[in-house]
């Protein structure tokens, strides 16, 4: 067995590549709850590549057989419903875990220097996740995946000169039809997954490139000499990450302790999503939308035309401006400020821990302005309803100015050297 | 940017119309579990429903053997159409001919369940009242307006709106205030509504055939996942003890 | 792959457990995605049984009906073509069919249920083509002394009005019988035998 191995390694760093990424990977001993979401999202991202195959086997990727397929997986394929729902659970569940997994890095600084990129790359991902899972939605070709992307699809009008034409492009044809589910077919199956799954390999080899951050900030390498033999881990690290630093005595190998970690949570969360996959799949129509079990007739308009849940904070900005081209410049702008987030914040201190009350007040303000932002988007409309949108708008914008004012001069605690025991 | 105004526009006087948006609507407290009430269900939407509405997604011996009815006896009883038991269940009435006769075709209620909800099916179904001024000579206060005739007359009795003064706004105006039958229908009001229930009970069943089976399988999954549980937190509290 | 010596200690009945719970778990999880795989509730459908209404068949005449996707022959033989069957049995391959190509009731010198009916799924045993029926001594070209028989165009496989493989050919196998009952003279249902009493 031994010999066999070795002859593999010989050809193929195997075993040198599993023990520098997630063997000997040095890890922060004070890795928190808030960070398990990026492994939880690797496991959302294999279920959703895993059922969605399963799907493809028998979906119907044409206008005419696309609902009756659905049905059919449903009711005849053996255990269908379960792999349906499993598909449709874990679309929602992505964005859950994603989105605590980017609040994560927003309270921790993990965006800061030397990880501006790994925020990039993060951003990227969700970007490519929020097209894969609008385009995902539309294949069921109920009421709500034709109108939903019949709204959508024409925001892209708004763009002066080329837009009408841009849109026509999109969509194959003079309206969302079966041209437009095709292509989307063809992208939500193969091509967007494929950028997924290499953006997530670029983020984590970007990850592992700088290092973990951790709840207080603190740096777990140190200069090389800097530490004395007492200080150091007694873990065995991987030497690509010694021969470099001195790690010290702070850090706990990726396997078994993080993975053990990474489990527990992973039983916790598998709990609550089986429990809404076999018990509440439809979420009361978050999760799967009631109008979407009729099938899609261009003819007729639901009387409410909702994205799914996770879009509905940028829905709301986008219709809180009353003009169209400023509101799907105010939408995209929201994602364009988050991508620049490392550039805002001017600071040096990452953890809120050690920020001033402002930036924490701050953070739990967007916070709550992203979900309250969320409940308007998803809504029937109000008047009273409007004008929150607009005020929240401002204040999802204001988050950033806030931070780039403050975050020069900011009032912090002294970050301690060491983690705290 | 006209066509995003329209569809948005849509939105807001879709709030003016009663479709489900201001009605209250009745509980129907249906059961999955009770094969009588499913089977009492299929036969009332094999007998008054399928002759203009399908069940293209379903078909007819799943829905016999889940309810528990033996297929020879559900051939006889329960099939009308000519159908074999392997098909799906497809409404007699030609589409295009319904398009024309009804003004829209009457849709499929396979999972009209799913889209309206039980609560909003029962509700509809025992809130037509006469109104001379309609085609059908019915509309009623759940979809005002709407194409279908009171199919289930015979059973309900001749429904009537019952009206009432009210304050509006401060103005006086007459509102409605229930529905009462003339009492010539087969079944009284309390067996009419239980005979709904019956219904919405199985379009409730055909709308996810499979609910009963998901919530069995999720308690056994959710029971296993905590044994799981159990022994991934001692082991991981077991490598974790010496840090910190 | 554990290297660190303060942990090895730990290696014991928790992990074995744990792992044990995690593979029943992995098993669990994969049986939806497996039982996904079996024919679906259209497949049994379109896979039901056939009624066949044989009460006009001609003697000496074959009809082809669709039973799985698979073509069924049902000839009615006349009593020549039974007569035949016997005289060229050294020539076969498995003249008592010992192979397992038929139901119980067929495994007899006409291998059928009623002597007139031949009943056989039209698939050569060599490689899946449909073999051609030679009728009116058109078979003699291929078997000197037997006028009526099945001939494979693909490979050249050669049957008997029984469904009987010829020896020196590259079938290896008698032509299937299909399950069937006869409701009464005038109907068989292929796909199924009668439930013995």
């Amino acid at each position: 067995m031994q010999a066999f191995l070795a002859w593999i390694e010989a050809r193929i760093p195997m075993m040198r590549v599993a023990n520098m990424h997630a063997i000997q990977y040095p890890a922060p001993r004070n890795m928190n709850f808030w960070y398990v979401f990026g492994f939880l999202a690797t496991i959302v991202l294999v279920n959703q590549i895993v059922t969605g195959i399963w799907l493809t086997m028998n979906f119907n990727p044409t206008a005419e057989g696309a609902f009756a397929s659905v049905e059919y997986i449903m009711r005849e394929i053996d255990y269908g419903w379960i792999i349906r729902y499993m598909h449709s659970t874990g679309a929602s569940a992505f964005f859950i875990v994603v989105y605590m997994h980017m609040f994560r890095g927003m309270i921790y600084g993990s965006y800061q220097k030397p990880r501006e990129l790994l925020w990039i790359f993060g951003m990227l991902i969700y970007l490519a996740l929020m097209a894969e899972a609008f385009m995902g939605y539309v294949l069921p070709w109920g009421q709500m995946s034709y109108w939903g992307a019949q709204v959508i699809v024409s925001l892209f009008s708004a763009i002066p000169v080329i837009g009408p034409d841009l849109v026509q492009w999109i969509q194959g044809d003079y309206v969302i039809s079966g041209a437009t589910l095709n292509r989307f077919f063809a992208l939500h199956v193969i091509a967007l997954p494929l950028v997924i799954v290499i953006l997530v390999f670029l983020h984590i080899i970007a990850l592992h490139e700088v290092g973990s951050n951790n709840p207080d900030g603190v740096a777990i390498k140190h200069k090389k000499g800097s530490l004395s033999e007492d200080e150091k881990t007694k873990f065995e690290i991987h030497e690509y990450y010694t021969s470099k630093y001195d790690i010290a005595d702070d850090v706990v190998p990726f396997f078994p302790h993080i993975v053990l970690k990474d489990l527990v949570a992973f039983c916790i969360f598998l709990a609550a999503f089986t429990y809404i996959m076999f018990f509440a799949p439809e979420m009361g129509g978050k999760f799967l939308e009631h109008p979407n079990f009729e099938i899609a007739n261009p003819l007729k308009t639901p009387e409410h035309i909702f994205p799914v849940w996770y879009f509905t904070p940028f829905y709301a900005i986008l219709k809180a401006v009353p003009d169209k081209l400023f509101g799907v410049i105010a939408m995209f702008g929201a994602i364009i400020f988050l991508f620049l987030l490392p550039w805002f914040d001017r600071g040096t201190v990452k953890s809120w821990r050690y920020r001033s009350g402002l930036h924490k007040l701050n953070l739990l303000v967007f916070a709550g302005v992203f979900i309250f932002l969320g409940y308007l988007g998803g809504t029937p409309q109000e008047n009273w309803k409007i004008t929150a949108s607009q005020i929240l708008t401002v204040m999802y914008f204001g988050f950033f100015i806030l931070l780039f004012i403050y975050s020069k001069n900011e009032t912090t605690k002294p970050v301690p050297a060491r983690i705290p025991k | 940017m006209r066509k995003l105004i329209c569809v948005l526009a849509l939105l807001l006087p879709g709030m003016a119309l009663a479709a489900g948006g201001n009605v209250h609507l009745d509980k129907a407290n249906y059961d999955l579990s009770d094969k009588a009430s499913l089977q009492r269900g299929a036969k009332l939407f094999m007998n008054y429903c399928l002759g203009c509405h399908g069940q293209q997604y379903q078909r007819y011996q799943r829905t016999f053997n889940d309810l528990g009815i033996p297929e020879e006896l559900a051939e006889e009883n329960l099939q009308f159409t000519g159908d074999k038991i392997s098909d799906y269940i497809e409404r007699s009435m030609p589409a295009e001919s319904a398009a024309q006769w009804f003004g829209a075709a009457p849709p499929d209620l396979t999972l009209v369940a799913r889209v309206r909800g039980a609560d909003w099916i029962y509700t509809y179904l025992r809130s037509f009242y006469v109104d001379e001024s309609r085609p059908f000579g019915v509309n009623n206060t759940v979809f005002p307006e709407v194409g279908m005739p009171h199919v289930l007359q015979p059973l309900q009795g001749t429904p009537r709106m019952v009206e009432e003064e009210a304050m509006v706004d401060g103005e006086t105006v007459m509102r409605h205030a229930g529905i009462k039958t003339d009492g010539d229908g087969a079944l009284t009001t309390a067996e009419y509504d239980q005979a709904i229930l019956d219904l919405v009970n199985y379009l409730e069943y055909t709308g996810e055939p499979f609910r009963l089976e998901s919530e069995s399988i999720g308690k056994w999954v959710l029971i296993f996942i905590l044994v799981l549980f159990v022994f991934v937190f001692m082991l991981k509290k077991e490598f974790w003890r010496d840090v910190h | 792959m554990i290297t660190n010596r303060k942990i090895i200690r730990v290696v014991g009945f928790l992990t074995v457990a744990t792992s044990v719970v995690g593979g029943v778990g992995v098993v669990g999880a994969a049986v939806p995605f497996v039982a996904s795989w079996n024919p679906s509730a259209k497949a049994k459908a379109a896979g039901a049984d056939v009624e066949v209404d044989i009460s006009g068949i001609e003697p000496g005449q074959l009809i082809r009906v669709m039973w799985r996707s698979k073509p069924v022959w049902i000839v009615r033989r006349t009593p020549e073509i039974l007569a035949e069957l016997g005289q060229h049995e050294d020539q076969l391959r498995d003249p008592n069919s010992e192979n397992e190509q038929q139901p119980a009731f067929a495994q007899n010198q006409y291998r059928s249920m009623k002597e007139e009916y031949l009943i056989l799924v039209g698939i050569c045993t060599h490689l899946g083509c449909s073999p051609q029926h030679m009728k009116d001594g058109a078979f003699e070209e291929y078997v000197e002394g037997v006028p009526e028989g099945f001939f494979c165009p693909c490979h050249g496989s050669k049957f008997d009005m029984a469904g009987r493989v010829f020896q020196n050919v590259p079938a290896p196998l008698n032509l299937v019988v299909p399950p069937y009952q006869f409701v009464d003279d005038a109907t068989v249902i292929i796909g199924s035998e009668a439930e013995v009493a």
